[in-house]
């Protein structure tokens, strides 16, 4: 029935139950909605032909809404209005509340084309691949306009902005291919700005990160280092580029303070800023942090970070993010503190990085 | 009060009779129009420029529904895609849409409507035709000269960096803002001071209660974007950064900045088709409106609630839930009184007695497409629906049931009603029924497609598309043919009746409105030497109408 | 200024009336409405600027902080002064024409204008200062004693915002000069005060605005 209903709407095939949500609400308004505008069209037409003008000149009598009928008026579509909204919204709110156990994905939207970072894997462009039946949460940023990250088949959209993060989930369920489109106008090449998102199993997933990472740990290997999109793990790009953008002149990964707080086991933690307020350091935090250091300072340290905006693209930061998140106490060999570490990069200039 | 020397009969409904002596021939000359600062004049000035726009924007639209006729290139390049998509926006909304009625019938029958003899400052009224065709000719300069790629929404950062010229156009669009701010500013003052004895706020006619709440929209919302369009404006020029990320600005800033005016602005186009359509129906059904002060009042309402739902353009942009929250349920109120609206339409019919001639074929097609437009409307305010609708097809479909459905409907319900009485002739009323079936069939077929289009996942502003979605872009292109060619039987006719239509009379629709008093085309005064005197309200068909609608001798200046 | 000239066509002979209204009171009232709509679209316009201002204020809170101490508060201050003391002037002009003497309403009007031209003045020295010193707007901010994120956007904001009410300042004095003008040569000498009321308005409005500027720029 619902599949008949959803042929009838051109809608595209559910890749997620809650698409099945999605499109059962849809169902639901245009029904109504498809009732409500033929009662009030039949209602017009016995008008039509009831009281049909006999001459020009014809007196009608004074009719005027009794208090019932003015109540049924504004009652009745309010009543439906605000059950719909309150079906929308709870769905709307499960799309925007990612389940702990996600695995996350970053995405970056650059002219014309999509960039996909994965947890501790390689970077892929325009193929999105996730495994079926576990939760993914794709955390969005832009390299110049914003963009719109659409994919018909999940019910799935969110805009893609520059100097910011966004992020929204999805769980499939179907295995297959899915279009994926650039859905907020972004130039020359918006129509051509395509992805697809492939559903694997998840054993076929696995299998396909696993093999993938060695691969390119390998490449990168073999190439000595290179480009972005051929790096080894995020974690060990991490800190390449935590070395390379000089964090680590500031921050220590073991746990001990200097001029910002450390990042041993910072990630989750609940930290106490400068006004009285606690933050727990998730990504967004760690972004914004990157982003707009002043915004939110950890209580004891003084606002001297200087701000990135602009100066790393996403994927990097996706990977500083990555490789901060893996610094936990019992993931670090127990060895006396070195205190900050420092690392010239030879020949790396900032200010001539995009 | 002043009477003129012109000697008007006052209109009796019997004979049908030219006025010969009457505000198109009393001065004559392109001089005379020029420094016009009669309201009639100004209106007819507004009907020829926004007809023009209507034109020009059509062609775009038309550039662009050929061009998506096959999913690649068809007949032109990407860039110039963008442009004509921009630019047959920017034309509808800013030229053609935000003036169309307010300024044509609005500037041409409000005053007559409150017995008033002109509006109540008619050189700034004159004022707003300059500025009118000031901000068009700088938009239309910066058309020429490279146009703009943007989206009629300039988005930024989009806006602030791209290679087009977006600077004149922006320039326009606030040149015509301050139009449109003058406009509502003349109507706002207008009903508050020059209304005629006997004419109380409850007895104003419900076109005049839609036209106020309009101005009062214009008036506020107006110079917001005027603000924000200089902000871009600046910053595509100069870099000022206050919307460029890479200097701390923030996009999503401009967003709600732009649709603090922008969703208003759609009722700016859409509550005087409203107008239109609740004299229309009180006309063609013989009947006093179902809920006179439900109608009035729920133009208000729209004016009010309208300004406090602009977050619900941006459910996707990554803005917090509660705000979604928030804005989704405010925009169910919008809906309420435009569902409120339509139902007492409906109902006026009830014991009517209903003449179906051509504006009344345009009330049935604005119903249709106002409860059509109004409830996906509805349906995309409910979170969760727009996520999977939000920039497809869906919402483009959307927006044109309810402003091009909407507005083009009154606008030509409007026109059909009242040509005889701004021209003295009729349109042959065959033709007007055959090309308003075409043009209700031809929108449909046009945007019906494009509500499939959006479920099936295209986005909009797409130059080239995916195989799938071909079959329904094709139905649209051969619906938007149908639709040119009913505007182009409209002109046609239009114009040959305004020599040789038959003589209409004061008033061919046996109209109780107050426009229909005067003689048809009015007098450069409006009523002659003797001043109507209003005695009831505007839409009352219980009781004969006396004789000869009637009039005072000249009164001393009376005090309100 | 829009009624007086309206006298050409006006109504049975009384002065100053226009021929679509019934009496003078009403166009009056007409006018007074239609100017306080126009100050609400001038606040409105502002409005976007204020929320500009708002939202950047609250992200780099502590930048604006330390930016608001490279403008000079006395300079503000003064600046205060002399708008509020033109605003009493204009108001003492509309009470001297409403009691028919014309001179001295003309020459408080001057005074405005006046007073209208020291505070320019002063605004230049003031973006002097800045532009020799790099304190610019958005790309062009090259001021070395301040490199924090947001730094630009203050200058940017306080460019836009205090321009955009010097081009007011600069319409406003307009008005009042010509209305000063028309005041000595005796055209409202027969108590018809609308025209120096409105302009009053107006200067009003653009005194206002300031008085909303000097803190959130200089003491804040």
């Amino acid at each position: 029935m619902m599949d008949l209903v959803r042929r009838m709407l051109f809608l595209p095939e559910e890749g997620s139950a809650w698409a099945g949500e999605v499109d059962k609400l849809h169902a639901f308004v245009i029904t109504t909605t498809m009732l409500g505008a033929f009662g009030v069209a039949v209602v017009a037409l016995a008008f039509f032909v009831k009281y049909r003008r006999r001459s020009d000149t014809d007196l009608t009598p004074h009719v005027a809404p009794t208090a019932l009928a003015e109540v049924l008026f504004i009652g009745v579509p309010l009543g439906l209005f605000l059950l719909w909204f309150a079906i929308g919204f709870t769905q709307f709110v499960h799309l925007r509340t990612p389940p702990r156990d996600a695995m996350d994905i970053y995405v970056q939207g650059k002219k014309w084309m999509w960039k996909f970072a994965y947890p501790g894997g390689p970077n892929g462009a325009d193929v999105l691949r996730v495994p079926a039946h576990r939760p993914v949460r794709l955390l969005l940023t832009s390299q110049d306009v914003i963009h719109s990250f659409f994919i018909p088949t999940m019910r799935f959209k969110m805009d893609v902005l520059p100097g910011r993060y966004t992020e929204a989930w999805f769980e499939a369920t179907k295995l297959g291919r899915f279009p994926i489109f650039c859905a907020e106008f972004c130039g020359l090449g918006h129509s051509a700005m395509l992805g697809e998102l492939e559903v694997m199993e998840p054993a076929a997933f696995d299998a396909w990160l696993a093999e993938t990472r060695r691969a390119t740990v390998a490449q990168a290997q073999d190439m000595g280092g290179g480009a972005i999109d051929i790096k080894g793990s995020l974690v060990e790009q991490g800190q390449r580029l935590a070395a390379e953008y000089g964090c680590l002149k500031c921050h220590s990964v073991d746990g001990s303070r200097h001029i910002g707080p450390t990042w041993l086991d910072l990630y989750r933690k609940t930290e106490k800023l400068k006004d009285g307020a606690t933050v727990v350091a998730d990504e967004g935090y760690l972004t914004e942090s990157m982003m707009d250091p002043r915004a939110r300072i950890v209580d004891g340290y003084e606002p001297v970070m200087p701000t990135f905006q602009g100066r790393i693209p996403g994927p990097e930061i996706a990977a500083i993010v990555e490789f901060i998140k893996s610094l936990r106490t019992d993931a670090v060999r127990p060895e006396p503190s070195k205190g900050p570490v420092y690392v010239p990069v030879p020949g790396y200039d900032p200010a001539r990085h995009p | 009060m002043s009477p003129s020397q012109a000697t008007t009969p006052l209109a009796t409904p019997e004979a049908p009779l030219y006025n010969e002596r009457n505000y198109l021939n009393e001065k004559s000359g392109v001089w005379s129009w020029l420094t016009t600062v009669d309201h009639k004049r100004i209106g007819v000035m507004y009907l020829v420029l926004v007809i023009g726009a209507l034109f020009l924007g059509g062609v775009f639209a038309m550039l662009v529904r050929i061009e998506l006729l096959t999913p690649g290139p068809t007949i032109m390049s990407a860039m110039t895609y963008n442009r004509m998509f921009t630019l047959h926006g920017v034309v509808m909304i800013f030229l053609f849409m935000i003036p169309a009625i307010p300024n044509v019938f609005g500037n041409f029958f409000l005053p007559i409507m409150l017995g008033a003899r002109d509006v109540a400052f008619p050189r700034l009224n004159l004022l707003t035709v300059y500025l009118y065709l000031l901000g068009a000719a700088i938009a239309l300069w910066g058309m020429i000269h490279g146009g703009a790629d943007t989206g009629w929404t300039f988005y930024v950062p989009y806006s602030t960096t791209t290679v087009t010229k977006v600077a004149p156009i922006l320039l326009g669009a606030f040149i015509l803002g301050m139009s449109s701010i003058v406009s509502g500013l003349n109507f706002i003052v207008t009903v508050h001071t020059l209304r005629a004895p006997g004419i109380t706020w409850l007895r104003m006619p419900l076109f005049v209660w839609s036209i106020y709440g309009t101005a009062i929209i214009q008036v506020l919302a107006t110079p917001v974007l005027g603000i924000t369009l200089l902000l871009v404006a600046v910053e595509n020029v100069f870099g000022f950064g206050v919307f460029d990320p890479a200097r701390g600005g923030d996009p999503i800033l401009f967003q709600h900045m732009f649709w603090f005016y922008s969703h208003p602005a759609v009722y700016i186009m859409v509550l005087p088709s409203m107008a239109v359509v609740s004299e229309v129906v009180c006309a063609f059904a013989r009947k006093n409106m179902f809920g006179y002060k439900a109608v009035a009042f729920s133009s208000l309402g729209i004016a009010f609630v309208g300004f406090f739902t602009w977050g619900h353009h941006l459910f996707t942009s990554g803005q917090s839930t509660v705000n979604a929250g928030i804005f989704g349920v405010l925009s169910m109120f919008v809906g309420i009184f435009t569902a409120i609206k339509v139902f007492n339409w409906t109902a006026t019919l009830y014991k009517g007695s209903v003449a179906f001639k051509t504006p009344f074929a345009y009330f049935c097609g604005f119903l249709f497409f106002l409860v059509f437009g109004g409830m996906t409307g509805i349906a995309l305010a409910t979170v969760a629906l727009d996520v999977h609708w939000q920039d497809t097809y869906f919402v483009v479909a959307h927006f044109h049931f309810i402003m091009v459905g909407g507005t083009m409907m009154g606008f030509l319900a409007g026109l059909h009603y009242w040509w005889p009485k701004m021209f003295g002739r009729m349109y042959p009323e065959g033709w007007g029924l055959v090309s308003a079936v075409l043009i209700i069939l031809g929108f449909n077929a046009t945007f019906i497609p494009q509500f499939l289009l959006g479920n099936m996942g295209m986005p909009r502003r797409y130059y080239s598309y995916p195989a799938e979605f071909w079959p329904l872009n094709v139905a649209s292109t051969a619906g938007a043919s149908l639709l040119a060619f009913g505007f182009i039987i409209i002109l046609i006719y239009l114009l040959i009746s305004l020599k040789h239509g038959p003589v209409a009379g004061p008033n061919p629709w046996f109209s109780r409105g107050f426009e229909w008093i005067t003689a048809s085309p009015p007098p450069t005064d409006n009523f002659g030497p003797r001043n109507p005197v209003y005695t009831h309200g505007p839409h009352e068909y219980d009781k004969e109408a006396s004789p000869v609608p009637a009039g005072s001798p000249p009164e001393a200046p009376h005090a309100h | 200024m829009r009624t007086e000239a309206e006298v050409t066509h006006g109504g049975e002979g009384v002065p100053h009336l226009a021929h679509h209204y019934s009496n003078l009171e009403m166009q009056a009232h007409a006018a007074r409405l239609g100017m306080w709509l126009f100050l609400a679209t001038e606040v409105l316009l502002f409005g976007g600027l204020f929320t500009a201002y708002v939202v950047y204020r609250y992200t780099f809170s502590d930048t604006f902080v330390a930016a608001s101490k490279l403008v000079e508060t006395h300079y503000g201050a003064i600046n205060t002064v002399v708008l509020i003391t033109s605003s009493l002037t204009v108001a003492l002009a509309h009470h001297f024409v409403e009691h028919r003497q014309s001179r001295k309403a003309a020459l408080l009007l001057a005074a405005s204008v006046f007073a209208g031209l020291v505070f320019l003045g002063i605004k230049a020295i003031e973006y002097t200062h800045h532009i020799e010193a790099g304190e610019l707007p958005g790309r062009y901010y090259s001021y070395e004693g301040l490199q924090a994120h947001g730094a630009a956007m203050f200058w940017s904001l306080y460019f836009l915002m205090t321009g955009l009410h010097g081009i007011h300042v600069i319409i406003g004095m307009g008005v009042l000069a010509v209305i000063a003008f028309r005041t000595w040569r005796g055209a409202y000498d027969d108590g018809y005060s609308t025209p120096v009321e409105l302009s009053g308005l107006y200067w009003h409005l653009v005194d206002l605005i300031w008085i909303f500027l000097f803190p959130l720029f200089y003491l804040i």
